[in-house]
């Protein structure tokens, strides 16, 4: 009777380290996905403009393309904020 | 009337600027590599050390990437450029994952100091580009360097 308790209780605290492992991976897959995504729409939009910009005045196309440049840049940085508390979440 | 035209139709002609703005960023970054370095070191010991060298160098080539592909594109085509800025980033993101995970359990890897490194090199080598950038746009004849 003892035995069987014993195995049901390492059982169950087996159950409850993986349920928590499984949580954990999946809310760090969930937050690099989410954080990946604002950053795509965001170059999106702003090489979308650029484009437009530089179609409308080709004379500006070199400002236009170092600033796009930048922002893509910038924008990125919060991917990898992202990306870096992903890796720190799930493998640190 | 004056219609645009469609980007579908044009390509963007002259100097590359985003591969001089890359090889300013990556001249910089390999300036502030021994002090990072040296910083990760006193912070995380030898493997930090590494590590930071690692992020420095992820950085490095995430913008030496990203401006080489809007170079080939935008010659070619403005809709292609906006097309390869978009898979760019999903294909620099990619990379970035591959190599973290093949790194991930290198033994002389410190993953805080990788991932801190990634950031304040990616953030620090924008914000002093930016400088000169802003001062070449507002001032063009106070351009700093050529």
């Amino acid at each position: 009777m003892e035995a069987i308790a014993r195995l049901v209780a390492a059982a169950a605290d087996t159950t409850a380290a993986d349920a928590k492992n499984t949580a954990a991976a999946a809310s760090a897959g969930y937050a690099y996905g989410l954080a990946a995504i604002g950053p795509g729409i965001g170059i999106g939009y702003l090489v979308g403009k650029s484009v437009e910009a530089m179609a409308r005045q080709p004379e500006a196309a070199g400002m236009v393309r170092t600033t796009m440049f930048l922002g893509i840049a910038f924008t990125e940085a919060l991917a990898l904020i992202g990306f870096v508390v992903f890796i720190l979440l799930k493998f640190a | 009337m004056n219609e645009t035209p469609s980007p579908l139709a044009m390509a963007a002609q002259g100097k590359a600027p985003e591969v001089t703005v890359s090889k300013d960023m990556i001249k910089r970054g390999f300036f502030v590599a021994p002090v990072l370095m040296l910083v990760a070191g006193v912070v995380w010991g030898l493997s930090g050390m590494w590590s930071a060298g690692v992020g420095i160098a992820l950085v490095l080539a995430n913008f030496g990437l990203a401006a080489a592909l809007i170079a080939w594109a935008a010659p070619i085509s403005l809709a292609l450029m906006m097309g390869v800025s978009l898979f760019g980033y999903l294909i620099r993101l990619g990379l970035l994952a591959v190599a973290i995970f093949l790194l991930r359990d290198v033994s002389w890897i410190n993953l805080p100091a990788l991932g801190v490194t990634i950031i304040v090199t990616h953030l620090g080598l924008l914000f002093w580009e930016m400088k000169f950038i802003a001062a070449s746009l507002a001032f063009p004849g106070l351009r700093p360097h050529e």
